[in-house]
């Protein structure tokens, strides 16, 4: 049980306390490329877990012997043929899919997530430690994902995975959708709330501020 | 480590990590793992990922004709199945010389496309291929359903649809968009079925032969126009242009005309 407990909060932490996208705002462009919809957020969750344990796992094996001057190339030529790898495999088994993503899959290659674990974590730790973090970081990253795709659906579509959940105005129902959902901006208004909602709880995440606004004495009479 | 190491794989290791040997030889190796796992994916999944591409068409085109009212019936008595040519657009009758499996090839040598110039070039495509793969629908009586690839320029990028036309070649049985690029929610409905129901029953061509047909700016008020899609003008316009310049004289106008002359 005291072995487990490191591995259990490396694989936890990056959950709420440590999240990658919340508090670390890594991975943004794909968390508000890919969540117009509950099915493409969590292929895109599914896949970017993959593409970062494993990237973890080889890159700690070889972690001895990256020269430095060239570790950045070698973990990025480590991460886009995995990339590759899985989109193949996408396209060949998960069509459908890999067309809803199409270009996204390609976006894990400079995903700043990958590489910051990459670099932080997986060049100093052994290989099971480094998977074990990657795949919480993931798991992480999938949490907002799920949660932001949730949301755009539901009130973008009125729908869940394809759903129809709340019924439609034009077919009978109450519900009038709201398209401001499935425009890329929405993502951000929704992404900074989930940011602020969580900084409100942990507030020990709270960045204090770049720059204090300067005093304002009050105007002589 | 008493003397020198004879293992050369053990040697390369132990050098440092900052000497130019490791560095690159390191960079060599792992280019070349990477490599491998690449090719041997693409190279072992292709396969699949062609049968799925010809699958997708396949499926959007049978959807085409089972949404065709009737059609489902005609298929039955004609055996169920569509027949495929490759036809030249030009002469508006079959290629002599390309055939389904030759026209990836074909079309990849640029001299086998047509360069359109501004007056013709109504769909803003600029050059338009010689060679289009086409179904057809024989009963009795000669051709009772044709269905003709288009392509055009939407708000956002290329809008590629499938056209199906009922046997007088001026009735137009249904659409299927297949692939678009315009905004979700506004122009992007041109894939809903709400929206591709006002196709069928739209008349092309006025009697002297003009192509009238229209997407309209709100609700449809001719027999040659569909309805319109609110805030989405300029996909509207796009549709327009698309079925104004493939079903005019440089589309396939002179299939049409041949297929009306009972001579294809």
């Amino acid at each position: 049980m005291a072995a487990r407990t490191p591995f259990w909060t490396t694989l936890t932490d990056p959950l709420i306390r440590q999240n990658p996208v919340t508090l670390q705002i890594l991975g943004i462009c794909s968390a508000l490329a890919v969540t117009t919809s509950l099915a493409t957020a969590l292929t895109m969750s599914v896949s970017l877990t993959v593409v970062l344990t494993l990237a973890a796992g080889i890159i700690s094996v070889i972690r001895r012997h990256i020269p430095d001057t060239i570790r950045l190339i070698v973990q990025i030529v480590i991460v886009a043929s995995l990339v590759i790898v899985i989109d193949q495999i996408l396209q060949a088994y998960f069509s459908e899919i890999s067309r809803a993503l199409s270009v996204y899959v390609g976006l894990i290659t400079t995903n700043c997530l990958v590489l910051g674990r990459t670099e932080a974590y997986a060049r100093y730790h052994a290989p099971l430690p480094s998977m074990v973090d990657a795949f919480g970081n993931g798991l992480g990253y999938s949490l907002v994902l799920i949660v932001i795709g949730a949301i755009r659906e539901l009130f973008g579509w009125g729908q869940l995975m394809g759903i129809q959940v709340l019924p439609l105005a034009d077919e009978g129902g109450w519900f009038t959708p709201l398209s401001l959902m499935l425009l890329a901006p929405s993502a951000f208004f929704l992404l900074g709330g989930v940011v602020w909602a969580v900084r409100s709880v942990q507030t020990e995440q709270v960045e204090p501020p770049d720059h204090t606004p300067p005093s304002r004495p009050e105007p002589a009479e | 480590m008493a003397g020198i190491d004879w293992n050369p794989w053990r040697r390369f290791l132990a050098l440092p990590n900052e000497s130019r040997t490791k560095t690159i030889i390191m960079a060599f190796l792992v280019s070349a793992v990477c490599a491998v796992l690449v090719s041997g994916a693409t190279v072992i999944l292709r396969p699949i990922q062609t049968a799925n591409r010809a699958a997708e068409e396949q499926a959007r085109i049978s959807d085409l004709v089972r949404g065709i009212p009737d059609m489902s019936a005609l298929l039955e008595t004609s055996g169920g199945t569509l027949s495929t040519v490759v036809i030249d657009l030009d002469m508006g009758r079959a290629a002599a010389d390309v055939t389904r499996e030759t026209l990836e090839a074909t079309l990849a040598d640029p001299t086998n496309w047509t360069v359109l110039d501004a007056g013709a070039d109504l769909a803003g495509l600029g050059q338009r291929p010689n060679y289009a793969q086409i179904f057809l629908l024989r009963d009795n009586d000669g051709i009772s359903l044709v269905l003709l690839p288009v392509t055009g320029q939407g708000y956002g990028g290329r809008i590629d649809a499938i056209l199906a036309i009922h046997g007088d070649m001026n009735t137009i049985a249904g659409i299927a968009v297949t692939q678009h690029s315009e905004t979700p929610g506004l122009g992007g409905r041109i894939e809903d079925r709400s929206w591709q129901e006002s196709f069928p029953g739209t008349t092309i061509r006025d009697d002297s032969g003009a192509v009238r047909f229209n997407v309209a700016r709100s609700a449809a008020t001719t027999d040659y126009e569909v309805d319109g899609i609110t805030g989405a003008t300029r996909t509207g316009n796009g549709v327009t242009q698309m079925m104004r310049f493939w079903l005019g004289p440089d589309g396939y106008g002179p299939l049409i005309d041949a297929i009306q002359r009972r001579e294809f």
